[in-house]
């Protein structure tokens, strides 16, 4: 059985954090492990994962990796959501294959950490999380920060 | 028709810039080819044969003339002074240079275009009726929904990369004349007790894999429909399969999982998705059907004078009834005998452009089969436009026969196929044109791609022709009997296949055949069906 800590990223890994609470200090569990482990508070999503499996447990959970294997498998857009629609507040953290160019698509889904596998050009990512002033959908970012789409501001719903 | 707000054209400036940094990374070598290969493709650029191809969105096929103006201007300042009209109501330029990839972008921003998706593995451009807006047999007019869905699709954060390509289509008739349910979701808005909603077709496609979409849902409030699409694109982004390339396109998901359980999954998504505020407010639909309402049409001459047989049996094919009794929506012909279906220099394409001003309310639409339409024409200024078409080569008086020619660039500029599609489409235009049984044979549709993937949409040809490798030589096969109408139906195969010359030889057989069989009022598709394969393939191999 994987014990907690074997696995997964650091928080050295860790390149930009959106976050003000002191990261988890270990390890993740597997999504498998985690249904058996009643106290394990870090888990790693892969893309096969069924991200809803984790629902029942989500007030124990301090930190979520989402591994991208390859940056083309966009899998972990909707884990990451599906636990942002269900209320996780914890961190929620984009691992392995993340480039400059996915960094707002997965900023709007509600990833706020990123570890990725080879370190950014900081200028450029900078710029990246910054793509987007306006937003046509609603996503994980509207709804936590009550940022507004533009559909909404067009008919004087939010600012 | 739409006119971008200040967010909107926000969107396209911000796209552009984002566009022009990755070209710039990737050519200082922070961004390896594989790296910028999606991002490239998600702008429209994908690299050919011989060069970088561009494909630039027409958003549901509808074009003003100051758009249609700069697509001819393009033409001439980056390409060889045309372009090529698609099968889902795009243009695509062949001849680009990577660097000015980012300036042709910005140059289209400044007339609210953009090359927005237009390939790459995320939702691409909406299609709709290219006589949408005015078809007498319309429910409503269906660009609104796919506007909605345009801005809805655009830079979506959850659904950028997912299994394949995803198309979506929007109609509101009961006739079909935009392939509809061959799209990953076709969408049908109809009228049921005094209320709009939307019909949704998940899982057609055509491609190796050839499938016709299930109906998923009878009516969806037209309130919920960004929240319904959503749901169909989740389950599909999270259970498609990702294994294959060839088995990714969501029609595999809804046929391996079987429609109902499809339907389930989505159902269930719907559900809570509805609880998460996902829908644009309702007044953003309203908003966008603005944009939308009738030009002043006047009442006018319901008829003309047709004393030039040329120009009546232009008007004949050429014209579509108009919801107004005084005007007619005109088909431009890009089939010309003997040409590259589906092109149209700089040149005519400012001429379309200055005659859509003229003519049709500043209007222009593109045909999923590559032609372009003035939707709103006055009956009495036919003469004159049709004098004006005729004199620049794009009169050609065949819409819907024959020589109406769906083809995909075939071997002559793509690099995934096995056999030219063009000249085999410019020779059967001049061999029937040349015995003059193009006006007989009626509505034939005959589509021609140049290999499996089935861009110039073979399986729904009325005839087929698919262009295969056999043995490192160009070979044809046939086959008959497909439709993306409201009848909507696959195409089988004849049997082995033929060379250049024999595939045309065989198209001559199986339409004489249609000419000695047929009953009164019959099309080729109708008496095929009556008759069954065999007797074509008698006349054929017998």
């Amino acid at each position: 059985m994987v014990e907690a800590g074997d696995f997964g990223t650091s928080p050295d890994d860790v390149q930009f954090r959106f976050r003000d609470d002191e990261p988890v200090d270990h390890g993740t569990v597997t999504v498998d492990s985690a249904l058996e482990q009643t106290n394990a508070n870090a888990v790693r999503i892969e893309p096969g994962d069924d991200a809803r499996l984790l629902l029942p447990f989500l007030d124990r959970l301090a930190l979520v990796e989402i591994n991208f294997p390859a940056f083309t498998d966009g899998r972990g857009y909707s884990a990451a959501r599906i636990l942002r629609e269900a209320g996780y507040a914890g961190e929620l953290r984009a691992v392995g294959d993340v480039l400059i160019d996915q960094l707002s698509h997965m900023r709007r889904c509600g990833f706020d950490s990123f570890a990725p596998d080879k370190r950014l050009d900081e200028e450029d990512a900078k710029r990246a999380f910054a793509t987007w002033e306006k937003v046509y959908q609603h996503a994980a970012d509207t709804a936590l920060t009550g940022r507004a789409t533009i559909a909404q501001r067009r008919h004087g719903e939010g600012a | 028709m739409y006119a971008y707000d200040q967010y909107d054209q926000q969107m396209v400036d911000a796209r552009v810039a984002e566009f022009r940094d990755q070209a710039r990374r990737r050519l200082e070598g922070k961004l390896t080819e594989d790296q910028f290969k999606p991002l490239r493709l998600m702008n429209g650029l994908y690299l050919q044969l011989h060069a970088y191809m561009l494909r630039v969105a027409i958003p549901y096929g509808t074009l003003n003339s100051r758009q249609m103006t700069m697509l001819g201007d393009i033409a001439d300042r980056y390409d060889r002074g045309y372009g090529h009209f698609t099968t889902r109501q795009n243009i695509q330029y062949n001849w680009i240079k990577l660097e000015d990839a980012a300036d042709i972008l910005a140059d289209l921003a400044t007339v609210e275009m953009h090359a927005t998706q237009t390939s790459g593995n995320c939702i691409r451009n909406i299609s709709s009726d290219h006589f949408a807006g005015a078809a007498h047999d319309e429910v409503v007019d269906p660009r609104p929904y796919a506007e909605l869905l345009r801005q809805w699709s655009s830079f979506h954060p959850e659904f950028s990369y997912l299994p394949r390509k995803f198309k979506i289509c929007v109609i509101a008739s009961e006739k079909d004349r935009a392939a509809m349910r061959l799209h990953d979701i076709g969408i049908r808005i109809i009228e049921r007790d005094g209320e709009l909603g939307a019909q949704f077709f998940v899982g057609g496609g055509m491609g190796r894999t050839p499938m016709i979409a299930p109906m998923v849902r009878d009516f969806v409030a037209l309130d919920q429909l960004v929240t319904y699409a959503e749901a169909c694109l989740r389950v599909y982004n999270r259970y498609g399969r990702r294994d294959n390339k060839y088995k990714a396109r969501i029609k595999i998901l809804v046929h391996e999982l079987g429609a109902e359980e499809y339907t389930r999954q989505v159902e269930e998504e719907f559900a809570h998705l509805l609880e998460q505020g996902v829908e644009p407010p309702f007044a953003e639909l309203e908003r966008i059907r603005t944009f939308f309402t009738d030009p002043p049409f006047e009442d006018d001459a319901k008829s003309v004078e047709r004393s030039d047989p040329d120009f009546a049996v232009w008007v004949d094919r050429n014209t579509h009834r108009h919801k107004h009794d005084a005007y007619v929506s005109a088909v431009i012909s890009l089939k010309p005998v003997g040409g590259i279906p589906g092109d149209a220099t700089g040149e005519q394409m400012r001429l379309m452009a200055r005659l859509a001003k003229q003519y049709s309310f500043d209007e222009i639409r593109v045909m999923h089969t590559q032609n372009v339409v003035l939707p709103h024409v006055r009956i009495a200024d036919l003469p004159a436009l049709w004098a004006e078409l005729h004199e620049a080569g794009l009169g050609a008086p065949n819409m819907d026969t024959i020589e109406d020619i769906i083809a995909c660039p075939g071997l002559d500029y793509c690099s995934l196929a096995n056999a030219r599609s063009i000249p085999l489409a410019q020779r059967i235009s001049e061999r029937f044109d040349k015995s003059g049984k193009t006006g007989k044979l009626g509505e034939l549709k005959l589509k021609i791609s140049g290999c499996i993937n089935a861009c110039g949409h073979h399986h729904a040809g009325h005839i087929g022709i698919l262009g295969v490798d056999k043995k490192g030589k160009e070979n044809y096969q046939l086959s008959l009997g497909g439709s993306e109408a409201e009848d909507v139906s696959l195409a089988k195969i004849t049997g082995p296949g033929f060379d250049e010359d024999g595939v045309i030889e065989a198209v001559e057989k199986v339409t004489d055949l249609y000419l000695a069989q047929r009953t009164e009022g019959e099309r080729f598709i109708d008496t095929y069906r009556r008759l069954g394969m065999e007797p074509f393939k008698e006349a054929l191999y017998g």
